[in-house]
């Protein structure tokens, strides 16, 4: 090499052209391409550019959620080709509620899967949230509803935790001590059921009105459209600050042009969602509002985006997953971070638990916790979160939650048995699998060299 | 597309060029303080201070020795790894340690970086002894080592892996803004603009960039004594210049910089100062002028030359 290369990258070099010529030749065309295929939303500075930026990403193998949102609509149309009354405000809202709790699953899911670790246990974790509030609530405890619900996800997260522990202290795989929290689960809910005076029959109803009201109970529909006003302006009012802000710092933001898309296309979702809830959806008597726990799903999804994206213990879940050794070279306290993943995802499960015996008005030993926690998995995974860790949001679990509630509820209505709904939702999940594996392994090799 | 870039590039050159310098970043500052053992005068110009040990300097910035190791040993059982080494890195300046495989260049680092501590000898730091017994004795002074891992999350950003462990808050939520341009300021200080968006992820950058990011956060870290694991061993030609530019760039900056290379081509382009090691002694060390190529082999493979040089190697007692 020539040793006059060194002192021409010298700054400041008072001759203009020279720089970013030696830039060509040291990136050359593949870090041209990879720096548009980066980050569309920071290249570009015109709604035309940034389209063209993001083209090019998907192209180079990031599609992000274009897959499942294709998929999502695949499967909507081809249920409503079946079944007309697929796409009645009755059945959304009743597929919505259906989704709340594999989506919750999905996010307890996510926070494990982001380590690069596993968490089998979420199903039965589940249960037990659901279980230890139910009977907190039953005779001859009658405790008030808000106190069995914090009991009962307590339990849930302490049960997180501890296999946090173990999995962390000891260096144990993840995947054998959630596999003994599976089972070690569903037997502590059978027992705490069969111990429950009310119990009959392996059952415990839910006799408080708000934990019934949770899924059964709907939003009045003044108060949805108000609740939706204030957040579509929440959104754009923080939208455009943060791009004010970082223009103003003499940072590159978005284009103007694309915030106001993204507001607008949030709107129109928005807008959708409340105006099928509020539609009357009754068969005897009528029926309007969002049903409760839509907006609560909502604000779980908004917390632990918040959580994975704008605090340290967020930026350290990646790290980890990402290179667990920088990560500890940091001096990030790995075992702490890993710990409260696992309590998190268990405080996860416990919310989807009180969905599940809300939805069902009571909870029996009769729960699937191994079928959920597949369908947990699935949606995570669908959604577009990596199972090698350091890739996946909470949305991804919103997603994927959603396509597998749609197969689930389109083949109920097709009045298929459980034996094709296994299998078409196996080859679902293969196929999301084996698009986004397909789709990063052709941008991988056009890709710089590792 | 591509001419719009290099637009934003240019104009993003032309303001730092209106300033008339780089931007300094702060975390620079207290490193113009006079130290407490007087090694370097309060000016931030790096003036020669003290004595410099080598025959060579004019040129060189300061060259007051910033880390000493004194007949420092290292046994593994009844391998000795390192045996009665004795040897300076001078402040602001580029040392190299070069050496065959398994001569003890990763034992030596690894002893200075706090990766186990030596089994005799002594360790002084600006002249004051110190003991360096773990990572953080290590960060403490200020030294960083780069490994060849370079201990990078490939799944965050430029930004993101830069400020790693020691993120910037602000009322509890990451404060983005604030590390980005914190970020931005450090890579143009060291002249890096290559790596043209910031937010990239680091699993798209090149390896002569993936390298640079590693230095950057080390610079960032207000490290004093930057140490480099071969730095260029799986990089290309024009990477390898990058990244040699890189090590050139950061003794401006007034860190110092050891560098391990087996690459006689890159020693002599970037190194001030040459010590080898053959079989755990330092067998030669001296100013990289008063090496030629065939001296140098010499030294790497056999230990000792024959040969007539310039100046002769100051030879270190083994």
């Amino acid at each position: 090499m020539a040793p006059a290369q060194i002192p021409s990258s010298t700054p400041p070099s008072p001759r203009e052209g020279e720089r970013p010529a030696a830039d060509e030749t040291v990136s050359g065309a593949a870090a041209r391409e990879a720096e548009l295929a980066a980050s569309p939303e920071l290249m570009a500075n015109t709604l035309g550019e940034y389209l063209r930026a993001w083209v090019k990403r998907v192209r180079s193998g990031d599609s992000g959620v274009l897959p499942i949102l294709g998929g999502l609509v695949a499967i909507v149309v081809i249920f409503q080709l079946q079944v007309h009354v697929f796409l009645s405000a009755l059945n959304l809202t009743n597929l919505l509620v259906q989704g709340a709790v594999f989506v919750l699953l999905g996010m307890a899911e996510i926070f494990v899967l982001l380590l690069g670790e596993i968490d089998l246990s979420v199903g039965f974790v589940a249960g037990v949230g659901a279980v230890v509030s139910a009977f907190l609530m039953a005779p001859p405890f009658n405790l008030p509803w808000f106190v069995a619900v914090a009991a009962g996800l307590a339990s849930t997260t302490f049960i997180g935790a501890v296999q946090g522990t173990i999995i962390t202290r000891l260096h144990l795989p993840s995947f054998v001590v959630t596999l003994a929290g599976l089972l070690g689960c569903e037997g502590l809910l059978i027992y705490i059921v069969n111990t429950s005076s009310p119990a009959s029959g392996g059952t415990i109803r839910i006799t408080s009105v708000v934990v019934n009201d949770l899924v059964n109970g709907n939003m009045g529909v003044a108060a949805g459209w108000v609740v939706l006003t204030v957040v579509l302006v929440a959104y754009a009012a923080t939208s455009f600050w943060r791009d004010t802000r970082r223009r103003r710092s003499g940072l590159s933001a978005p284009p103007m042009s694309l915030t106001v898309l993204k507001v607008l296309m949030t709107a129109v979702a928005g807008i959708g969602l409340v105006w099928i809830c509020n539609s009357d959806r009754g068969i005897l008597v009528p029926v309007t509002g969002i049903p409760w726990v839509i907006p609560a799903v909502l604000v779980v999804l908004l917390a632990f985006t918040f959580l994975q994206g704008r605090t340290r213990f967020g930026r350290y879940v990646y790290a980890i997953g990402g290179n667990s050794e920088a990560a500890r070279r940091a001096g990030i306290n790995l075992a702490r971070i890993r710990t409260i993943s696992f309590a998190l995802s268990g405080l996860t499960a416990g919310m989807a638990g009180i969905v599940y015996e809300s939805r069902l008005g009571s909870i029996s030993t009769g729960i699937d916790g191994g079928t959920l926690v597949l369908y947990a998995v699935a949606a995570a995974v669908i959604g577009g979160a990596s199972l090698f860790g350091g890739r996946g949001k909470a949305v991804h679990a919103l997603l994927g939650g959603l396509l597998i509630a749609a197969i689930y509820n389109g083949m109920g209505l097709l009045g298929l048995t459980a034996a094709p709904q296994y299998m078409i939702t196996a080859v679902v999940l293969l196929a999301a699998v084996t698009v986004d594996a397909v789709a990063r392994r052709s941008g991988a090799s056009r890709g710089t060299n590792p | 597309m591509h001419g719009l870039l290099r637009e934003r590039l240019l104009s993003r050159r032309d303001h730092r060029l209106e300033r008339g310098k780089p931007p300094q970043p702060l975390l620079f500052d207290d490193m113009m303080e006079p130290t407490n053992e007087g090694a370097r005068p309060g000016s931030a110009d790096r003036a020669p201070g003290g004595d410099p040990p080598g025959p060579q300097e004019g040129q060189a910035p300061t060259g007051a020795p910033l880390l000493e190791l004194r007949n420092v040993d290292k046994n593994f059982g009844p391998v000795q790894a390192l045996q009665g080494i004795n040897l300076i890195i001078p402040e602001g300046q580029v040392t190299a340690l070069a050496g065959d495989n398994g001569a003890g260049k990763s034992v030596l680092i690894k002893t200075v970086s706090g990766i186990w501590s030596p089994d005799g000898g002594a360790v002084f730091w600006r002249g004051q002894r110190v003991h360096i017994r773990t990572p953080k004795d290590a960060a403490a002074l200020g030294i960083t080592t780069v490994y060849q891992d370079l201990a990078l999350c490939d799944n965050l950003d430029i930004v993101q892996n830069m400020f790693l462990g020691h993120e910037d808050l602000h009322l509890g939520m990451l404060n983005e803004i604030e590390m980005e341009l914190t970020a931005r300021r450090t890579l143009e200080s060291l002249a890096m603009t290559t790596a043209r968006q910031i937010r990239q992820p680091v699993a798209s950058l090149s390896g002569g960039q993936r390298q640079s990011v590693a230095v950057a956060k080390a610079v960032m870290a207000n490290s004093k004594l930057v140490i480099l694991d071969e730095p260029t061993a799986a990089l290309g030609v024009t990477q390898t210049a990058m990244v040699l530019s890189l090590v050139k760039q950061l003794t401006s900056q007034g860190v110092t910089v050891l560098m391990i290379s087996h690459n006689l081509n890159d020693i002599f382009q970037v190194a001030d100062h040459l010590a080898i090691v053959h079989l755990g002694h330092l067998v030669a060390s001296g100013p990289a002028s008063n090496f030629n190529r065939q001296t140098a082999v010499d030294y790497m493979t056999t230990g000792r030359s024959n040969r007539e040089t310039a100046g002769s190697p100051a030879l270190a007692a083994s």
